[in-house]
């Protein structure tokens, strides 16, 4: 069976939501065991296959049993096999902690909710692991499909910030999806390594120029990359929560992905560093998309869209260190995938409890939340340290990778954007923590007489172990971060890099 | 707003058609895209597949795992527009029309009120018009022979233009013909809400099993020369038989997921009165 | 003058797809009412799919069902040439992209439906408007 782990890893997904959307019009209450069932064998999938790639080098999973480039390969090496694990346990956890809030929130459309989160990871896991540029489209339009209907589902505000979402990705999806046709105009593939054999003799044709460009302008849409970002702060925050603490931290992070993809192994870094001129341009844009994500993160009282802010200074983090042009930057940036997944999941958890027990999380109903919810402000405070890229969490080591790849490429204005990030991020947590951790509590009515008595409205069980599993993570994955990158990372980018 | 757009466009577009100075010529025979691959699928799908359909062929066997997906994106699409739309009314909302039959004369029964149950009123939609015999009856008249091209259109996909995506489409315009011939509630009587949600999820299930018997046979997913045991044959007409199947599957799934769409928007999720 | 004419008729094609996605994408981008910028979508997508399916075209080929290939058992009776059909893959590749099409429409149609039950107009300043006065 080990064989068949590329597969297993999206079908078993694929046929449980399917089996969930049937199911829930018979009864309701199968629909989450079914799905924690169908994403626990996807995280076991590709953990099995991540130390099957460690073992053995780059997998090709022939579907249909047809070489490429005649059908679709799966071609899993050690960059999918790190996203796939990451994707796949982000969604378990996810799943397993947001269970009360989804059945909070949907009332009765619990059930087709569930098929769609499953139906979104599958799309996931299908882009990450995918070999083929055009199958890479078709999954990215399940996953924003999904990911459209399940943000849609939030109250006030939430179709029409997805409405503009919905604009802007399939802007995104059609640009992409145009790259992938010239490319095939001038090389006759679809299948990525097939198309990087054909390339290196058409670099100095401009049709490729185009293709590239126009594919990476698609991609920096989906990704919410300045200026093209407008959408993503009203879409996550309007979301059920549920649905936000699944999206915010996969999905940007995935077209991150296609990006490192394209740059890696489509068009060569000989081309993408060396050819073409625009590295510098570019990692100038990220240092203007860290500062406004850090500066518009200041202007926000409200918890959920000062973190959606703080992805998008993320993203400006992940596209300047990839594209910085050397070893150093693409290790800051990979791994920094992995860590930003990690700590937008715990914060995005954290706020997610808030929401279940109290009516909002603008910044004046956080008073003195301590008392109320130690635990899960606990789990807060790792999170923050972890943003704000203190050792030994893990964010200090994707930043400190990226700060060294930064100087070794003599881009000392992307430093200065680093630093300047983790400041202003001190700021904003900080500003957090003190109102959580030193207001009084705002239920009493301010009279300010004796003790209030609150008593400790934690969030149920199985939201708080989830997110205790993930903090605890965030300090380990720190901890190992040499293992990380001498085993995985290391053999991710290709040899021609320095 | 309309100068930054003005902007966008135009810059995307000489960017667009500077690039396309490389091409080769418009309908070239040696250009890359006609003798790279398609060479290969050319002249082996007989002998490898035994379909004449060299669309359906690829579509469904070389590249067959796309097409699942997309079977599953239009899944999806019904899901999401089913989850965003609909509301499930417990009682009778909002003023209703009744027509007693015999007479003609319209009733309007206010919120809350019921009328009392008897044969002589129908219920009529609040965009009611004078019901056309010719059309009602026309309509009623086509639609099997609508169903009957519909399914000829998937079984005869491997000879001839079509397949399970353009059969599925004839077989949902079947029903809802039905519905703006006659009235929603008609089409819903026919084709129950349950029914078709659950039905869509089996027709996608139809064609990812198939994929995942291949798969539990001992090949790779979607091999559909795997079936060669269980249907006793060589593995050539295997994957012709394969291609069939997913091809059943798909139109089962794409006739009720457009049938739930459209149940869902026009009557914007109460189920009560269409278009 | 004759080079222009020769590189317009070898790629005339490609430029007038292009010109409507722009047109498509100048709507999204500029038009207030949600259903004109769905409008526009819908163009940018069918320009994109023209665009692939005319890269399919060949000299003097029919459409790419093998003829005599109905009630022929033999494998290998008729040689068959490329040349002689057009190319398949984009209008297998096209067939996915329009089925995508219109599942993105149908779930914007849904979603501007429940923006109007919401605020009661489609014009994006309104809602704006109605948004900041709240």
């Amino acid at each position: 069976m080990s064989q068949q782990y590329p597969a297993l890893l999206v079908i078993v997904p694929l046929l449980s939501a399917l089996v969930i959307s049937a199911a829930g019009w018979i009864n309701r209450r199968l629909c989450f065991p079914i799905a924690v069932a169908a994403l626990g064998v996807a995280a076991y999938s590709s953990i099995g296959l991540l130390l099957r790639v460690l073992d053995e080098g780059a997998i090709v999973y022939r579907l249909g049993g047809w070489d490429p480039p005649m059908g679709i390969a799966y071609y899993v090496d050690h960059l999918n096999g790190l996203v796939l694990a990451v994707v796949s346990v982000v969604a378990f956890l996810n799943l397993i902690a947001s269970k009360k809030s989804i059945e909070l929130e949907l009332g009765d459309k619990t059930a087709p909710f569930y098929a769609l989160y499953v139906l979104q990871v599958t799309g996931l896991l299908g882009i990450v692991a995918t070999g083929d540029a055009f199958n890479l489209y078709v999954l990215l339009e399940i996953t924003a499909l999904s990911g459209y209907a399940m943000l849609a589902m939030g109250k006030d505000r939430a179709q029409l910030s997805t409405l503009n979402y919905l604009y802007m990705g399939t802007i995104g999806a059609c640009f992409y999806l145009l790259g992938v046709g010239y490319l095939y105009i001038v090389t006759g593939s679809l299948n990525m390594v097939d198309i990087a054999n054909i390339l290196p003799s058409l670099y100095e044709s401009k049709a490729v120029l185009g293709a590239f460009i126009i594919c990476l302008v698609g991609v920096w849409v989906k990704m919410a990359f300045f200026p093209l970002h407008a959408w993503l702060p009203n879409a996550y925050t309007h979301g059920p929560s549920a649905a936000s603490s699944l999206i915010a931290p996969l999905v940007t992070k995935v077209m991150i992905y296609v990006m490192i993809r394209l740059i890696l192994t489509v068009f060569t870094p000989e081309f993408a560093f060396n050819i073409l001129a625009i590295s510098k341009p570019i990692v100038w844009l990220a240092c203007i998309a860290i500062f406004m994500g850090a500066i518009l993160a200041l202007a926000e009282r409200n918890l959920k869209k000062m973190l959606t802010y703080i992805i998008v200074a993320e993203v400006g983090y992940m596209v300047g260190g990839a594209w910085l042009g050397n070893r150093a930057g693409m290790t800051g940036a990979i791994l920094h995938i992995v860590n930003d997944a990690l700590m937008t999941l715990c914060a995005f958890l954290v706020v997610s409890n808030i929401a279940y027990k109290l009516k909002g999380y603008a910044f004046d109903d956080l008073k003195g939340l301590v008392r109320k919810m130690p635990f899960t402000m606990g789990a807060f405070v790792v999170a923050a340290l972890s943003i704000i890229g203190v050792p030994p969490t893990c964010g200090f080591f994707s930043k400190w990778y990226l700060i060294s790849g930064a100087i070794q490429a003599g881009q000392y204005a992307f430093m200065v954007a680093l630093l300047f990030s983790s400041l202003v991020n001190v700021v904003l947590f900080f500003r957090v923590i003190e109102i959580c951790y030193y207001e009084p509590f705002s239920d009493d009515g301010g009279h300010g007489h004796g003790p209030p008595s609150e008593a400790m409205a934690e969030a149920p069980l199985t939201m708080l172990v989830p997110l205790f599993i993930v903090a605890a993570g965030l300090v380990l994955v720190g901890i190992y971060t040499g293992d990380i990158v001498n085993k995985i990372i290391e053999f991710a980018i290709p040899p021609g890099i320095v | 707003m309309k100068i930054i757009g003005l902007i966008i466009a135009l810059s995307t577009g000489v960017l667009l058609i500077s690039a396309t100075g490389d091409f080769p010529r418009w309908a070239d025979p040696a250009s890359p895209a006609s003798t790279h691959l398609s060479p290969h699928f050319i002249e082996k799908t007989m002998e490898e597949t035994s379909v004449p359909n060299i669309v359906t062929a690829v579509l469904a066997d070389y590249r067959g795992y796309d097409t699942m997906y997309e079977t599953a994106v239009i899944f999806t699409a019904g899901l999401a527009c089913f989850i965003l739309l609909r509301v499930f009314v417990r009682e009778e909302p909002g003023d209703r029309l009744y027509r007693h039959l015999l007479t003609g004369v319209t009733v309007r029964v206010k919120e809350g009120a019921k009328l009392p149950p008897s044969e002589d009123f129908e219920r009529i939609d609040a965009t009611w018009t004078p019901p056309d015999l010719i059309i009602k009856t026309i309509c009623r008249f086509l639609i099997p022979f609508i169903q009957l091209f519909a399914l000829y259109v998937i079984a005869h996909g491997h000879h001839s233009p079509g397949g399970g995506f353009q059969g599925g489409v004839i077989l949902g315009a079947s029903i809802i013909l039905l519905a703006i011939s006659q009235d929603l509630r008609t089409s819903v009587r026919r084709m129950r809400e349950k029914l078709d949600a659950v039905l869509c999820a089996v027709g996608v299930i139809i064609y990812a099993g198939t994929g995942a018997l291949c798969l539990l046979l001992g090949l790779n997913f979607l091999d559909y020369s795997a079936l060669a045991s269980v249907l006793h044959c060589d593995p050539v007409t295997a994957r012709s038989h394969g291609i069939l199947i997913v091809e059943i599957g798909v139109g089962i799934a794409v006739m009720c997921t457009m049938i739930w769409i459209y149940n869902n928007v026009s009557s914007i999720g109460k189920y009560d009165e269409g278009l | 003058m004759g080079d222009l004419i020769q590189i317009v008729v070898a790629k005339y094609n490609y430029w007038i797809y292009i010109t409507l996605m722009m047109i498509g994408l100048y709507a999204m981008i500029v038009k207030n009412n949600l259903v004109k910028k769905i409008v526009g979508m819908n163009i940018f997508q069918t320009a994109i799919i023209l665009f692939y399916v005319s890269t399919g075209a060949k000299r003097g080929a029919t459409i790419p069902i093998l003829e005599h290939g109905h009630g022929e058992h033999g494998v290998g009776t008729h040689v068959v040439h490329a040349v002689d059909y057009i190319n398949p893959l984009p209008h297998v590749l096209m067939l996915t992209a329009i089925v995508v099409a219109v599942a993105t429409l149908g779930v914007a149609l849904a979603l501007a439906i429940r923006v109007y039950n919401r605020y009661d107009t489609l014009e994006e300043d309104e809602i704006l408007a109605k948004i900041r006065e709240k």
